[in-house]
């Protein structure tokens, strides 16, 4: 994977930016909805977990609403969203070079202390997605889009908390 | 008119490559704008690099100024767009838990699959991360749910919050957005490059002063052009609108509406165009009194638009005329399983008609919007007709009979029936949005 080539550098973001909007806009234009990628994700979780536990699954209303009974959480259009996101993805950084099997952290933190933290960020970002019916893209990136009130809210309470707390974890980064 | 029912019109593998190629173009955007690397996403929490901030916001303002735009021009109905319902105060302690999480992981859910999908460990590991908060989430809602659906305002844009048009507040967006960028590169400069303040750039490139020109231009057509009205929006509606009005689709005989409130399934609403004089003389039972321009308040309108989905809105007049009005004008907002009662009152009160001492026939019952019939009291919903669906009751008593004590036992009190009229079925109960981006 080009591993003796330098990654080529990133687009300008404004660049970046409007790429992201035509895509979204393209969205909303053509299915009437916008992106997304946690919803994709508890319908994997939930999916995953009906492998093993279907009567659970069948039990807890959460769950039962993608995969009780004959509901198949997989055939949905945020699972085909969120396999071409990973694709776009994936070819993005073929093209670009930056493809490579690493972990990416701040400076003074050693690599299973990173993976520790993301394990946990992760966990806690998708608590805090469900709470909020959406994440930093199906909420703030799409809501605001749409200019939902509820999104605007949830985008100044992330970034109000985000810049809250950045100061306590400064040693993960910096 | 967009956006399309893709459900419907595609078959299973091309609605699943739709949707696979809006993946396909997020995901390349993200990565190129250098989301996958988790130091660019979590630089910003310390003003080192603020491209995160960029892009996203660029992104945001980028897309309202288009959807606007395409509103605006009649291309896009918005009422068939997915906006977020706000439940306020779980989107907010949503949010600060993940600005937590964003800090702690490094990424947000979209992010990490791209990370991931480059073959980023740490990418991967949030992901498996989030798939337990996912998890844990799905196991732990059930024990504060009412929180959980608590503050919901359904759907609550912000024109309607401002009480700003869309132009207006898509404008705000922009500049708030180019501002927060102005400010965002000046820290980046100092707190990322370790310039000192008064070395700072102040004034961005011409690339991008040309890109932040060109977003406010655009915003100022919008503001100038403004959003269509709902009879605009009306006459841009597709094909198979008109054909439900030539076909007459759109109008329920009244045994139809009849039979409906009787189904437990289905939830009736019916709104009565007519004066208050007229409503206070016979309306149906439950229905309710609402002119054409109390119907265009926001609020009347959001009211509408957040019925449970199994409510069937009925729009009733003297005849069809004003109703048939109204009905454009609601259906053009995307008012969904909205119909008119065929032939309005005059028709209702012919097929479930009053005693003849309460009310005479005056008028033809073909459809005009005039009176047919003359009440000589006002009875409210207090007649057997303005209730067709219930069993008479046993102890009306007929105000045309002769008073009590004079005729003998038992006359005031013939069982009274109505006949079931055969009609066509008309009302197909049908769902709103199919699509609800990302958050599904």
């Amino acid at each position: 994977m080009n591993t003796n080539q330098q990654p080529r550098p990133y687009v300008n973001p404004y660049v970046a930016g409007t790429l992201l909007g035509v895509v979204l806009f393209a969205s909303i234009f053509v299915t009437g909805g916008g992106l997304g990628a946690s919803a994709a994700m508890s319908r994997v979780q939930t999916g995953v977990l009906d492998l093993f536990a279907p009567g659970h699954v069948d039990r807890v209303a959460y769950f039962a609403e993608m995969a009780g009974g004959t509901r198949n959480p997989w055939a949905h259009y945020a699972i085909y969203m969120l396999v071409g996101t990973i694709l776009g993805g994936f070819v993005s950084g073929l093209v670009n070079r930056r493809v490579k099997l690493e972990t990416r952290k701040g400076p003074r933190i050693s690599v299973p202390a990173r993976l520790g933290f993301a394990l946990l960020g992760g966990a806690i970002m998708g608590y805090g997605a469900r709470m909020a019916r959406g994440c930093t893209s199906g909420q703030a990136l799409s809501g605001g889009a749409v200019l939902s009130v509820g999104s605007w809210a949830f985008a100044l309470a992330i970034f109000a908390s985000a810049y809250a707390v950045a100061w306590f974890f400064r040693r993960l980064w910096n | 008119m967009a956006p399309y029912d893709l459900a419907s019109s595609l078959g299973p593998v091309a609605y699943a490559l739709v949707f696979g190629a809006i993946g396909f173009g997020f995901g390349a955007a993200l990565e190129m704008g250098g989301f996958g690397d988790t130091r660019k996403l979590a630089g910003q929490f310390y003003f080192k690099d603020m491209t995160v901030l960029k892009v996203m916001f660029t992104g945001i303002a980028v897309a309202a100024v288009l959807v606007a735009f395409a509103s605006s021009f009649g291309l896009l109905d918005m009422s068939r767009v997915f906006v977020n319902p706000t439940y306020l105060w779980p989107g907010i302690l949503g949010g600060l838990i993940m600005g937590v999480g964003f800090v702690i992981g490094g990424f947000c859910p979209g992010t990490s699959l791209v990370a991931a999908s480059t073959l980023k460990i740490d990418g991967m590991v949030f992901l498996l991360g989030a798939l337990l908060g996912v998890w844990l989430f799905g196991e732990t809602v059930g024990s504060f749910q009412p929180f959980w659906l608590s503050s919901y305002m359904g759907r609550f844009t912000l024109p309607d919050w401002l009480g700003l048009p869309v132009g207006v507040t898509v404008l705000l967006v922009v500049v708030m957005a180019l501002f927060l960028f102005w400010a965002g590169d000046l820290a980046q400069q100092h707190f990322g490059e370790g310039k000192p303040w008064n070395e700072v750039r102040r004034v961005p490139g011409r690339g991008t002063l040309a890109f932040a020109g060109a977003l406010v231009a655009a915003s100022l057509v919008l503001v100038g052009h403004g959003q269509p009205t709902p009879e605009a929006k009306f006459a841009l509606l597709g094909p198979e609108v008109r054909r439900s009005v030539e076909e007459r689709g759109i109008f329920v005989d009244p045994a139809e509406v009849v039979a409906l409130r009787k189904d437990i399934g289905v939830k009736v609403v019916i709104l009565d165009l007519r004066d208050e004089t007229e409503f206070n003389l016979f309306h149906i039972g439950e229905s309710r009194r609402i002119s054409l321009s109390e119907l265009d308040t926001p609020a009347r309108l959001k009211a509408l638009l957040d019925q449970p989905p199994s409510t069937v809105t009925f729009l009733v007049g003297n005849g069809e005329a004003a109703a048939f009005t109204a009905w454009k004008h609601l259906i053009a907002q995307g008012v969904p399983n909205l119909y008119v009662i065929d032939g309005g009152m005059n028709r209702w009160l012919e097929r479930y008609p009053v005693d003849g001492c309460v009310a005479e026939r005056v008028g033809a019952t073909d459809g005009r919007d005039g009176q047919a019939w003359r009440f000589l009291y006002a009875t409210g919903s207090s007649q057997p007709a303005a209730w067709p669906e219930l069993p008479v009751s046993r102890s009306f008593r007929s105000p045309c009979a002769a008073p009590e004590g004079e005729a003998h036992a038992g006359a005031n009190h013939a069982a009274r029936s109505w006949p079931a009229y055969a009609y066509t079925k008309r009302v197909k109960l049908k769902s709103k949005a199919a699509v609800k981006g990302g958050c599904g």
